[in-house]
């Protein structure tokens, strides 16, 4: 955006003149001061990481007894680390390559089914006449405030035990044992994640024309084609920014991996490894910078990459209101 | 390299089910949608053509059923809000009556045990230091940095720097911070960034995460490191939606810096200013990640959230646990009707 200085009334008083430069002087000590600030936040908002970085790269000895900070004096640069922390054989090392791919297959169902089932609901709540559809609406808006820990406890007894009411089996126990317990992270985080998913698409769902919705509706296209051909590509952008949303939640969920995933090496994900590592050994450095860096590579790529449209999604999700 | 592909194959074989799964659910729905209705308009067309043959007077064509399509295009939704939020929370709430092994009912026990034990008092006020020092402190230090990148060179770098934590998980965070917070005896050389400070300035190391109320302190920086990028983003938003003729207005009559911050600046991003306020608020009182992490609740850190798991999945307490999550519902209801509340009074004066 370009702002214009607005024009001095040429050939004014000598002192306007005077009293003009000496606040464009300010003015201008002003922005250094400013950007100043602005600087010294940045480098320190960035610091913290940015040692982790340079430390994973450091060998174990030098990690260990001295700063990061002495790498510039003395550089010794290693990849030893990430081979340990990723494929290492002792238990100790990690083997953060196997967790990798329990967060990747825990990611993607994780961010498809409630995008699909959030959009569809989003358009129903919109689009189509029926009784009863602000109360569905404020319902699920509602909801989301519930916490998810209040869900926990009966959710994990769901899973082993199924649902009984009155003698009468409504669901049974899901009885799952290895990979399979997928299945139930991918149930429990697609549940959370759908009242904040169709809250946000039903913002951009319900700004669509209105116009366009009754064109097609006179040209006789049942709501499932209109969903389809016109709604689906309209939204692109939301879709985009709520599965970037949920792909950076649940890749960074520690909870509900922890209780639904279990701790095993078979389906728990990097960020239930790390944790553990942190938690029992604290001191080893070496594996946790590199470690913390294979968890936070993902995500970051995915965030640089797609920024534009994350703030699209949360700017939708928040200032609208 | 020892990395056997061979173990990974049973979880691709899970993705790949779970993929199919998707693709059948989802696909078989609109198929289905698409198919069905247009099975019963032929056959509505059949009879109406049936019947203007054999000259009887042509019906009404009946309203095509919209609530039908609605049920089905609500149905995996509705479904899955029912049996993984709605009824979980209404037995979590039942649970918090009941004893740890969830068979006999205790009354107000649990509430009681969580207002009388002395651990799990400090627990509350851990977690209402958290929730009015982190969404002030995260606010004030993204509005600080929106007002004073707006508009100079390199913007968007600027503001990446200070976003970028936004992608890293709790975990992550609580790694790279508890690195700056590391340990070293006096002897020894500092590794990390914060004893090296307090070193070099003539000071002696300390156990940061050890000393209590410091360490809450200390952890609580890392929830604001993460969430001030998220206030940043709305506040700048916000600042740059500020029609530019007030602004200019107010440049003309000669406003200081301050006075423009204070006069226009602020009124004007209230209600981003309440949302961001709000939506850290809500963040910060179920923070679990952080402290499990760096902490895992030792020394006077615990907070709600962290005791609820510990109570529920550790300890096999699931009444005590349940309460604490009832008494959290508690605590974000709120918070939520005061949000409701100024969108509401905005929509009025809008």
């Amino acid at each position: 955006m370009t702002t214009t200085t607005p024009p001095v009334a040429a050939g004014s008083q000598a002192t306007s003149e005077q009293s003009t430069r000496a606040s464009r002087v300010r003015k201008r000590l002003n922005t250094r001061a400013a950007s100043l600030i602005a600087i010294i936040i940045a480098v320190v908002w960035t610091i913290p990481t940015f040692g982790l970085l340079v430390s994973s790269f450091r060998p174990e000895n030098q990690i260990k007894t001295s700063g990061w900070w002495t790498f510039f004096r003395d550089p010794q640069f290693t990849l030893d680390n990430y081979q340990d922390v990723l494929f290492g054989q002792s238990s100790s090392s990690g083997q953060l390559a196997g967790y990798f791919v329990n967060s990747l297959v825990i990611t993607l169902p994780a961010v498809l089914f409630p995008l699909a089932f959030a959009a569809l609901a989003a358009y129903a709540l919109a689009w189509i006449n029926f009784r009863g559809r602000d109360w569905v609406y404020i319902g699920i808006f509602a909801l989301q405030i519930v916490p998810l820990q209040m869900a926990l406890v009966p959710l994990l007894s769901f899973f082993s035990r199924g649902v009984s009411l009155g003698g009468v089996t409504l669901m049974p126990a899901w009885n799952l044992d290895g990979a399979q317990n997928f299945a139930q992270v991918w149930f429990a985080h697609t549940c959370f994640a759908l009242p904040f998913a169709v809250y946000l698409l039903h913002n951009f769902v319900s700004q669509l024309p209105k116009d366009l919705m009754e064109a097609a509706r006179v040209d006789g296209a049942t709501h499932p084609k209109i969903f389809r051909t016109i709604v689906l590509p309209l939204i692109a952008p939301a879709l985009a920014a709520f599965g970037i949303f949920q792909f950076l939640w649940v890749w960074n969920d520690l909870l509900v991996a922890l209780i639904f995933a279990g701790g095993s090496d078979v389906t728990a994900p990097l960020t239930v490894r790390l944790a553990e590592l942190a938690g029992t050994r604290g001191n080893e450095w070496q594996r946790l910078t590199a470690g913390a860096f294979v968890s936070i590579v993902v995500p970051l790529i995915v965030f640089l990459s797609l920024q534009r449209y994350f703030v699209r999604g949360l700017l939708a999700g928040s200032v609208k209101g | 390299m020892n990395f056997d592909f061979a173990d990974q194959t049973p979880k691709l074989m899970m993705l790949l089910w779970g993929l199919i799964a998707f693709a059948v659910v989802v696909g078989g729905l609109l198929m289905l949608l698409d198919a069905v209705p247009a099975f019963f308009a032929r056959r509505r067309e059949a009879r109406f053509v049936a019947a203007s043959a054999s000259g009887a007077p042509p019906r009404r064509r009946a309203k095509p059923r919209e609530g039908l399509f609605a049920l089905f295009f609500l149905l995996p939704t509705v479904l899955l809000l029912m049996i993984g939020l709605v009824v979980p929370a209404l037995r979590t709430t039942l649970l918090s009556f009941m004893d740890g092994s969830s068979q006999n009912f205790v009354g107000l026990d649990n509430y009681r045990w969580m207002f009388a034990d002395d651990a799990i008092v400090r627990v509350l006020l851990n977690t209402l230091v958290w929730v009015t020092l982190v969404p002030l402190a995260a606010s004030c230090m993204g509005l600080l940095y929106a007002v004073l990148v707006d508009k100079v060179r390199l913007e968007a770098v600027a503001k990446s720097l200070i976003f970028m934590p936004m992608a890293i998980s709790f975990v992550g965070a609580s790694i790279i911070w508890k690195f700056v917070y590391a340990f070293r005896s006096q002897e020894q050389e500092q590794i990390g960034l914060l004893n090296q400070i307090m070193v070099s300035l003539g000071g002696e190391p300390r156990q940061w995460l050890l000393d209590s109320p410091l360490n809450t302190l200390l952890l609580l920086v890392i929830m604001v490191w993460i969430q001030a990028g998220f206030a940043m983003v709305v506040l700048s938003a916000a600042i740059k939606a500020i029609p530019a003729d007030i602004i200019e207005a107010a440049r003309l009559d000669g406003v200081s810096p301050w006075q423009m911050f204070r006069q226009i600046t602020l009124p004007s991003i209230r209600p981003a200013l309440i949302v961001v306020v709000v939506t850290i608020s809500i963040a910060t009182l179920k923070v679990f990640d952080i402290v499990r992490t760096t902490t895992n609740g030792n020394y006077d850190t615990s907070v709600i959230a962290n005791e609820m798991y510990n109570q529920a999945f550790r300890y096999g307490q699931n009444g005590q646990g349940s309460a604490l999550a009832v008494f959290l519902f508690v605590l974000v209801v709120p918070i939520v009707i005061f949000q409701i509340r100024n969108i509401r009074q905005q929509r009025r004066e809008a």
